[in-house]
């Protein structure tokens, strides 16, 4: 891995939310937690993010109007949507309103590393635009 | 169904249901039927007796007339002998037969006899079969009133003859005194001038004198009382020439109209009598018929209510059952749907511990990657177990979601589906209970079946209920269950075919009746094949059973292709 991926796991379960962060950890990428949406809305506001993992099933703030307001903070993150299968329309609609993927529990860590990784990419890709663009404006 | 309705029929409510009908029925047909019978009736009744009535009265009156005109023309016969011939010719017995030999001539065998009689009451002459010559009236009533007026009409008397008869006569002067003729007047010829009026079977008529006496001959079985007979010569005395009208009761209790006129100056009263169902034959003859017509038709319309209530009040009851069967069927829907939620909030709530689990197992997983656990003699051991969970954890990540995609929607949207996935979704729910049933569960599929519109999640229901059936039955000895399908025609054929104990002939028509369950009170609702059925009906197909004693049983399932959706 070439530089180190930050990522934000966003689970009420703190059991859950622990162990995953150890397992990405000791993967070589930088997990940070939040256990509720705002928590999570909160913390990107004052730290760079490269993609959030959310789950879609909360109480308090759901995972999609976690997906909105992380959205509206700032449109290159990109979200990983996880859900129990009965939840797979919410992810459906996640997908709609501009997260990346969605992954069902319980997960394989590896899969969710590669998906980690391809929103990486694709955060990275899209920014190199957005600078290219701005030094041709220039 | 048509078993259950009549049963049905006969719990109370239904009960009161149908005789409330039949009396509303009754009650609305006869109350305006009998008020228009009674008022047609009433206005025929009182229009015809009247008819009757003045029909009778004009008979009497003519009938009055024709006797007292009978009478005059004796009186006026009389009277012209007398003003023609003197006391002196007539004393000549044989000029006075002459006379009476004409009279007799002219007038039949009306006048018996003829007689002069002088102002002492000797008879002077006479003529006639009785020897009355010389014969003393002197001191007979009839002789005392003749002298005192200048005609007479006697009323009937036996006189010195021994005879009923009446005479007839006429006073005349002759050298300053008085002297009469008399004639005889035939009683038989008289009684048949009066009698001779009959109407019907029993109308007759008589006359009576002031003293209540016949003065014709009595006819047989007229009896008449006092007051009957007081009350016609006062009625007749008011109505002068008018004809008076009586009703009363002989003694047989018998019902006789009379109708009274006077003749003859007042002296003698005609009476007519009738029996007053004689009188009124007609009437009474179409009163019969049209009780007979009523009694019939209210009949014929208690028969109507009765029956068209039984048929109205059955086919209430089915409907009512049948609404009845659909709520249960909401119920049992409503209660799927209901144990479909929990199941899929235990199924979530299930996911998140086993998806830590396996979480926590992965961290072990790749802590044991580190070197200080590479010499561990234990290493693989561990790694067998952890893989171990990793496996269970997956299995009941599958487990979970087959429930959950079973429970998810119990809509009824008609989708495009592959049946045999469907089925082999279902049986992932059954395998592990047909294992511990010692149930050997076989499928042969057919290839390239078309999908089929319908709702999933109903044929779900329909495949799990009929699979737990054939459970069920197998649950004691364990069996085989053949789930086979293919595609006949224009079908898509599902057969279940278990080798249980199979099902009772007797029980075989009804399997799919609601309410018809062979389990034990509580266990089975006697909804299940119902519902599939129901279901099945309105894809459009059918499901039809064949079963044989210890054999087995075969459900079949056809379901219709879609054209546009045909083989491909």
């Amino acid at each position: 891995m070439m530089e180190k991926i930050t990522v934000l796991l966003v689970d009420d379960e703190k059991d859950f939310l622990s162990t995953m962060a150890k397992r990405l950890g000791k993967r070589g990428l930088n997990p940070l937690r939040a256990e509720t949406g705002e928590a999570a809305i909160d913390l990107l506001k004052h730290q760079p993010v490269d993609v959030v993992v959310l789950d879609v099933k909360m109480p308090g703030m759901d995972g999609i109007a976690t997906l909105r307001e992380i959205k509206k903070i700032d449109p290159l993150i990109e979200v990983i949507m996880l859900t129990g299968h009965a939840s797979v329309e919410a992810a459906i609609q996640g997908m709609e309103l501009g997260a990346f993927d969605y992954l069902m529990k319980p997960t394989e860590i590896d899969e969710l590393c590669y998906k980690l990784e391809d929103a990486y990419r694709k955060k990275n890709l899209q920014e190199q635009k957005i600078r290219q663009m701005e030094r041709q404006w220039k | 169904m048509i078993r259950d309705a009549t049963k049905a029929i006969n719990q109370p409510y239904y009960r009161s249901l149908t005789r409330n009908i039949i009396l509303i029925i009754i009650f609305v047909t006869f109350t305006p039927g009998a008020l228009v019978m009674g008022v047609i009736w009433e206005e025929y009744n009182v229009a015809y007796t009247e008819k009757v009535f003045s029909h009778l009265r004009e008979l009497v009156q003519k009938h009055r007339q024709n006797i007292d005109s009978f009478l005059q023309e004796k009186l006026a016969d009389i009277q012209l002998i007398v003003s023609n011939l003197n006391f002196e010719k007539l004393r000549d017995e044989r000029r006075l037969g002459i006379l009476f030999q004409s009279a007799q001539a002219l007038y039949g065998q009306v006048f018996v006899d003829l007689g002069l009689v002088d102002d002492k009451g000797m008879q002077a002459a006479y003529v006639g079969p009785f020897k009355l010559e010389k014969a003393n009236y002197a001191d007979a009533k009839w002789f005392r009133e003749a002298i005192a007026s200048e005609f007479y009409i006697s009323d009937v008397f036996l006189g010195l003859r021994g005879h009923p008869h009446f005479v007839v006569a006429v006073r005349h002067q002759w050298q300053g005194r008085f002297w009469i003729l008399r004639a005889t007047i035939n009683f038989e010829a008289f009684n048949t001038v009066v009698t001779n009026l009959r109407v019907g079977k029993t109308g007759i008529a008589f006359l009576l004198n002031r003293n209540g006496e016949f003065q014709t001959k009595k006819p047989e079985g007229v009896e008449l009382d006092e007051v009957a007979y007081g009350n016609f010569f006062k009625n007749a005395d008011v109505m002068e020439n008018d004809i008076s009208y009586v009703e009363s009761r002989d003694h047989k209790g018998e019902k006789h109209i009379y109708l009274g006129a006077l003749l003859n100056n007042g002296n003698w009263l005609l009476v007519f009598r009738q029996n007053y169902d004689d009188a009124l034959a007609d009437l009474i003859g179409f009163q019969k018929i049209t009780v007979i017509i009523s009694l019939l038709g209210g009949l014929a319309i208690v028969v109507m209510a009765y029956f068209l209530s039984r048929r109205m009040v059955n086919r209430i009851a089915r409907a009512d059952r049948e609404k009845e069967m659909m709520n249960q069927q909401v119920i049992e829907t409503g209660k799927l749907a209901s144990i479909g939620e929990l199941a899929a909030g235990i199924a979530h709530e299930i996911n998140n511990p086993v998806a830590i689990m396996v979480e926590e197992a992965g961290w072990i997983q790749d802590l044991l990657e580190e070197e200080e656990f590479g010499r561990s003699e234990n290493l693989e051991e561990f790694q067998r177990a952890l893989n171990q969970i990793n496996t269970q954890g997956k299995r009941c990540k599958e487990i979970t979601h087959k429930l959950l995609s079973f429970a998810r929607k119990t809509d009824s949207r008609v989708q495009n589906v592959e049946i045999n996935t469907l089925i082999e979704d279902i049986l992932g729910l059954s395998y592990q209970r047909a294992k511990y049933m010692n149930v050997a569960i076989h499928t042969h599929f057919g290839e390239d079946l078309p999908q089929v519109k319908m709702s999933p999640s109903e044929m779900q229901q329909v495949l799990l209920n009929m699979i737990n059936n054939a459970l069920d039955v197998m649950e004691k000895k364990g069996g085989t269950l053949d789930i086979s399908t293919a595609l006949e025609d224009d079908h898509v054929t599902i057969e279940i075919a278990d080798n249980g104990p199979g099902i009772h002939p007797d029980h075989l028509p009804r399997v799919f009746d609601p309410f018809f369950t062979t389990k034990p009170v509580g266990k089975g609702t006697g909804l299940g094949l119902s519902i599939c059925y129901g279901i099945i009906n309105k894809m459009g197909g059918n499901i039809d059973v064949k079963s044989a004693i210890d054999v087995g049983t075969v459900f079949k399932i056809k379901i219709p292709v879609p054209f546009e959706t045909g083989v491909q």
